[in-house]
């Protein structure tokens, strides 16, 4: 692990979980998969910190445990994971595009308490949508659990690995730790649950009685009297989906950006066909006859057949290589390529629009000399030489020696400017951790710094709302608000404007960072 | 050529293969750290606003906000003072550090990870509680258990572990003072109670005016 990505997931913990649950992920973060006791004695915390740590840890799926064959058990932190943190806010907005608010409170839910079984995630769905409904008017719980199913079915959420059933005979000692695991096809079953309902009011005038029952209930974390028919079976947020969806989507916008609005609705359908077809780690869809893609296009396209025949050819002969023809059977069989390829080029924005044709043509020529790259890319010499050594200095583009003695005399030996994907991808994304990195430090900073200023109008605000309650004057109200002096509400304002803008530049790195993940996992798979 | 002598100034290469043609200045030597903040050569592209990005943003804060408030978020306990306050009884307890406050499912954990809550007696930590009033504890509880109403009855018995612990003992008039005005409703706002604290050490022997 780079320090880069060390520091952004000690800042990531420590924002969303508190600096105990920090301490002990960087040790085991820093020092590999180590047992409880080295633990704790590395963070110098106490035992039951350590161990409470350890559960939040565990309950998220950011740290996994191992028996090891001595006996005792191990953890191991998933830095991958921790890292998607970041992407929160990005998995919420997808649920609610795709499936509206229960869509988007399940997916929320889950992702705040780390696994959830079904009955507690609907129930608690129901209750925050019944806050939001209109008096009087409570949210079934039918709805949420067609909701739920509809997200397993297209497997956004998953199953938790299970507990064993063995029974355990008396002579054998209990493991230490339990062996979870799951086979492929049951992650996505749903339990024959029959949910029955209504979401509950915090705060309800009409069931005075039942009203404190409740309260008391709904102070139990997660725990009622009776055991839940689903117990045991806990589900979590199919971070992977999420991500292919999320390739898909750029896939469709760059065939939309280079041909048509109706080729990227062909794409799109053939994509949505293979959603669940296609493994996470494959680099085509399964082949769709174009029988079937004319069949699945929606409604609204009333393209015939002979044009969607035209559309598909057409993509299959571009060179960037969406689509590529596999066969004949049925009207012709059809894959998208689901590599990155010229994807992945955000970088040579920063050094302006000449500096990218030239990275460009570097990236597809593969090879160049200074003078070729003069030429292709139609840049004045001066220019040119001085774009390239910038480019140099930053290690964006390399030199490569081809010498044409075998005493390679300088004179006589070709330097060819080269782009090394791999290499430039990797840097650009440690890069864009530091970069997150940096942007978290400086909102934290901003916040201290005005800590004194956000106490005070947050206590204003409280006696506000107070007074409010108990009905006070315009005056009295207006008289509170004083307290805020003019400068002081100044600076609150560009405060907020500052920490709102921080806020949206990390959401706008953690879409370079998935860009160039998924390249570099994409290319180390290609065989 | 080796460079050195005759010839000098010439570079192992040949210069005008990578494009510094002769006569062209090179840049000045570094002789120092690049600065903290380098000038930006040009600014950076806008953020893209729009529905999307609000949204995400809305979305963002309010996760952090929410996380603080969830048992995950482990805050260090309270740290220990050195004297046991009377007001600590009424000020909100935090969770306990030993504590966990919500219920993972212990059959996926491993076994070492169970904390062991132990029962605690009204705020105090458990280890301050020396044995010999264990029994006391037990007999205190009965009578507590049997006579709900008298909430008296239970302030007293209180007031008596309270004195047991405390390094400083209370009066007997003090305590019977107490005990009609600390129950459970008071009237009186618990945020104003003072604990004497900014008036020095005096304030225990004044009795009458630290109590209200």
């Amino acid at each position: 692990m780079t320090q880069a990505e060390l520091r952004l997931c000690s800042l990531l913990l420590q924002e969303h979980f508190g600096e105990i649950v920090e301490k002990v992920g960087n040790s085991l973060l820093r020092t590999g998969p180590r047992p409880l006791r080295l633990l704790v004695g590395d963070t110098g915390l106490l035992p039951d910190q350590v161990k409470k740590a350890l559960c939040v840890l565990i309950q998220h799926n950011l740290v996994r445990y191992e028996v090891q064959p001595r006996g005792h058990v191990e953890y191991e932190a998933r830095s991958e994971r921790i890292l998607r943190i970041l992407r929160y806010p990005r998995y919420i907005y997808t649920a609610k595009t795709l499936y509206g608010d229960s869509g988007e409170l399940l997916v929320e839910e889950l992702l705040l308490h780390g696994h959830l079984s079904m009955s507690c995630a609907v129930a608690r769905v129901a209750d925050r949508l019944t806050e939001t409904m209109e008096d009087g008017k409570t949210m079934d719980y039918s709805e949420v659990s067609s909701t739920f199913v509809r997200l397993a079915d297209t497997h956004f959420i998953q199953r938790c690995p299970m507990v064993p059933e063995s029974p355990r005979s008396a002579k054998a000692p209990p493991p230490p730790a339990p062996a979870l695991a799951i086979a492929e096809k049951d992650m996505y079953v749903v339990p024959r649950l029959s949910l029955v309902g209504k979401g509950k009011r915090r705060h309800s005038c009409n069931e005075e009685e039942e009203g404190e029952h409740k309260a008391k209930r709904q102070k139990q974390e997660g725990g009622t009297s009776e055991t839940p028919p689903d117990d045991g079976i806990y589900w979590q947020v199919n971070l992977e989906r999420f991500h292919q969806h999320f390739r898909d989507q750029a896939l469709v916008s760059a065939v939309a950006s280079r041909m048509d609005q109706t080729s990227s609705e062909v794409v799109r359908t053939m994509l949505r066909m293979s959603e669940v077809t296609t493994a996470s780690g494959a680099s085509h869809t399964q082949p769709l006859s174009s029988n079937e893609i004319f069949r699945s296009l929606p409604a609204g396209y009333n393209i015939g057949k002979q044009v969607l025949d035209q559309y598909l050819a057409l993509l299959a002969d571009d060179p960037l290589e969406f689509v590529g023809k596999s066969g004949d059977s049925g009207g012709g069989t059809y894959t998208v390529s689901i590599l990155w390829g010229e994807l992945g080029v955000p970088r040579p924005e920063t050094f302006g629009s000449r500096c990218a044709r030239i990275f460009r043509l570097l990236l597809r020529k593969k090879h160049l000399e200074q003078k070729q790259v003069e030429d292709f890319a139609m840049i004045p010499a001066k220019e040119a030489k001085d774009m390239l050594y910038r480019m140099l200095s930053e290690n964006l583009v390399s030199l490569q020696e081809i010498p044409k003695t075998p005493d390679h005399a300088p004179s006589r030996t070709f330097y060819l400017y080269t782009v090394n994907v791999m290499a430039t991808a990797r840097m650009l994304l440690h890069r864009c951790y530091k970069s997150v990195a940096n942007l978290m430090e400086r909102r934290q900073h901003e916040m201290r710094e005005n800590k004194r200023l956000l106490e005070k109008s947050q206590r204003v605000e409280a006696i506000l709302a107070s007074m409010q309650a108990t009905g006070a004057e315009v005056a009295q109200l207006h008289e509170v608000e004083e307290m805020i002096t003019g400068p002081e509400r100044q600076q609150l304002e560009t405060l907020k404007r500052n920490v709102n803008k921080i806020d949206a530049s990390e959401n706008q790195v953690d879409e370079t960072i998935f860009v160039l993940e998924s390249f570099i996992e994409s290319t180390m798979k290609r065989p | 050529g080796r460079g050195r002598g005759r010839g000098r100034g010439q570079m192992t290469f040949n210069v005008e293969a990578v494009g510094i043609g002769k006569g062209d200045a090179l840049p000045p030597p570094t002789l120092q750290p690049s600065p903290l903040f380098p000038a930006l050569e040009r600014r950076a592209a806008p953020l893209p606003g729009g529905e999307e990005g609000e949204y995400m943003l809305a979305l963002k804060q309010e996760l952090r906000r929410a996380m603080r408030g969830l048992p995950y978020f482990v805050k260090p306990g309270a740290p220990r003072r050195d004297i046991e306050r009377y007001s600590d009884k009424y000020q909100l307890s935090s969770p306990v550090d030993s504590a966990i406050d919500w219920n993972p499912d212990w059959r996926r954990l491993p076994r070492e990870l169970k904390i062991r809550v132990r029962r605690l007696r009204k705020g105090r930590t458990a280890p301050l509680i020396p044995k010999k009033h264990v029994a006391l504890d037990k007999e205190e509880t009965i009578k507590k258990l049997e006579s709900l109403e008298k909430k008296e009855e239970e302030v007293t018995s209180e007031e008596e572990e309270e004195k047991e612990e405390e390094e400083e003992g209370k009066e007997e008039e003090e305590e019977e003072y107490d005990e009609e005005e600390h129950e459970e409703e008071t009237d009186y706002v618990l945020s104003y109670f003072d604990n004497g604290e900014s008036f020095g050490p005096d304030s225990d022997d004044n009795g009458d005016e630290a109590v209200y």
